[in-house]
């Protein structure tokens, strides 16, 4: 079965393993730069112009997986050598034009900017064109392409542009490190910065002085590694070395039950569990700041319960997401988490170990209740407060909207913002799908996915909020 | 007097929300809110012996139906009550 939905991520991953492996045998330092000949040793180039300038990218990607640039302000990193410099040229009529009578795409242009020649073949005047794209719409026979380079496509936001120099760049005033673009650049040439030594120093440590380290993770983790059973992979990260693993979902029963009462208190609230989502708030619509959610994610609330039952322990989260890695930054949040891994980083963490999980057993996963793990899905949060709302006999008509991907998240966020808003509970999940559609998935198949969170959330032993809460002592 | 119960995986499909639940209502009950101190922890390294309680750090194995007489032996008794 594959292991990812693409090559760019498969390269990526031996980068991540081969500096994981190097790191576990305490010689990084030795071969560092030895790691881009060992995964690109002939002289025949696979991917670009020679293996020269393949090696000189892969060089750039061990940096990445080091931790990266600090110059570099956020967590999604492009690099430079590697983008392709893709034509950024907007919508474009190609040879499929058939030169038709009916001239749609000049009925919708809103600009005039569709002209004919005398073949009544169409031709777009780009200093007219503001590439809204509604004659691409109307051809009948698709003949209008939009040629959006696909970073610049992939980021809803529009933080991303071409630099005068021709690579991508970002705004980091306005990246919201969703890792959209990571996960769509068809070169493999924006990536998002690695814990992955982090977390292999904790390790060793640990394995020196008995401290423990703890991975909280996210219940999307029901749909991936799909190769083998989640139990599976709760046992593997034993065998890396983890002392305990615990269920992320647990900390979203603890948000759902907390979050509904906030709402209830307040009458109008914006979900807190997406980091991306989150920032996207403060940073374009700060006037609706004091709406979000006053909770921390269920990441951080689970690991804050952790660290109280066990101070000296350290905590790993492993999800789908890369907003994780800028949210654990927070000063509210850096005392709880000590690294972020990305699924695609956990493989390469077990794969540097050569840890095969089909040959571990299963161990059991089990705290939270279906509510907390059908957070993992888009909708889920909204029905978990739902629940609780009922749980706790509050009499609150609730009226919430879910958000599938950060553009829908805009609309709603405009309409709030002018009071237009038909509900009074916002779930805003930045990528599509909700966390199963996150950049740090190693595969993504919406309807399946989501159906295997829904599973996952019917096999937890607790049916209601209240109950998984009530097996944890008050601390 | 401190009693942790693990709730890592493995005990609580063993039943530690039971035991929770149940040692919180014996705690309050017999009127021990300031004496005894009921926290919890996420694995104990003895999963096969769950739900592993310990009582200032002596280990027990309680289950969902021995809670009783576990909090009479080794919780009332040693307060003397």
């Amino acid at each position: 079965m594959r292991k990812f939905d693409t090559k760019v991520q498969h390269l990526k991953y031996k980068v991540l393993r081969e500096v994981a492996r190097h790191s576990f045998h305490g010689d990084l330092l030795e071969h560092v730069t030895d790691i881009p000949k060992e995964i690109i040793p002939g002289n025949t180039p696979t991917m670009r112009c020679c293996v020269y300038k393949e090696r000189a990218i892969l060089a750039e990607r061990v940096k990445i997986a080091m931790g990266g640039s600090s110059n570099v302000p956020g967590v999604i990193e492009v690099i430079d050598i590697a983008c392709d410099e893709c034509p950024d040229s907007g919508f474009a009529v190609t040879d499929a034009c058939r030169g038709c009578l009916a001239h749609r795409c000049e009925d919708v242009c809103p600009k005039n900017a569709i002209t004919f020649d005398k073949t009544q073949h169409a031709h777009i005047d780009k200093s007219k064109c503001i590439n809204c794209g509604k004659c691409a719409e109307v051809c009948p026979y698709s003949a209008i392409t939009n040629r959006k380079r696909p970073c610049e496509r992939a980021c809803k936001i529009k933080a991303i542009s071409m630099a005068q120099t021709g690579e991508a760049q970002i705004d980091y005033s306005k990246c919201i490190s969703c890792g959209a673009c990571v996960y769509q650049c068809p070169f493999g040439a924006i990536a998002d910065k690695s814990q992955i030594l982090n977390v292999v120093d904790m390790l060793k440590h640990s394995e020196r002085d008995g401290s423990k380290v703890y991975a909280v993770v996210a219940p999307s983790i029901s749909s991936q590694f799909n190769y083998a059973k989640t139990g599976q992979v709760v046992s593997g990260l034993k065998a890396l070395g983890f002392y305990h693993v615990v269920e992320a979902a647990l900390g979203a029963d603890m948000v759902a039950d907390s979050e509904s009462r906030e709402l209830v208190e307040k009458g109008f609230l914006t979900s807190s569990c997406c980091p991306a989502f989150v920032e996207y708030i403060h940073t374009h619509f700060p006037e609706l700041s004091d709406k979000v959610s006053h909770n921390l994610s269920p990441m951080a609330t689970i690991s804050k319960y952790i660290k109280t039952t066990d101070p000296a322990s350290k905590i790993v989260f492993i999800g789908p997401c890369t907003a994780k890695k800028a949210e654990i930054r927070k000063e509210s949040v850096k005392p709880y988490v000590d690294a972020v891994l990305t699924f695609e980083e956990l493989q390469a963490l077990f794969d540097s170990r050569d840890i095969d999980l089909l040959a571990q057993g299963e161990v059991p996963l089990d705290n939270a209740s279906y509510f907390g793990r059908i957070f993992a899905r888009c909708g889920g949060l909204a029905d978990a407060v739902a629940e609780g709302i009922r749980e706790h006999g509050d009499h609150f008509d609730l009226k919430a909207i879910s958000c599938d991907g950060i553009e829908e998240c805009r609309m709603a966020l405009l309409k709030a913002s002018k009071g237009k808003l038909d509900a009074n509970f916002i779930e805003g999940m930045a990528c599509v799908g909700g966390c199963i559609g996150g950049a740090g998935c190693l595969t993504h198949h919406e309807v399946k996915n989501k159906n295997e969170v829904d599973r996952y959330g019917r096999e937890a032993m607790e049916k209601t909020i209240a109950d998984a809460l009530a097996g944890l002592p008050k601390v | 007097m401190k009693i942790t119960v693990c709730i890592g995986s493995s005990c609580h499909l063993k039943g530690s929300r039971s035991v929770v639940e149940q040692l919180q209502n014996l705690i309050a009950s017999n009127g021990l809110k300031d004496q005894v101190e009921l926290a919890g922890t996420f694995c104990m390294g003895k999963c096969q012996t769950g739900v592993n309680v310990t009582v200032d750090g002596a280990e027990y194995s309680v289950s969902p139906d021995t809670v009783d007489s576990f909090f009479r032996d080794q919780v009332l008794k040693p307060l003397g009550k």
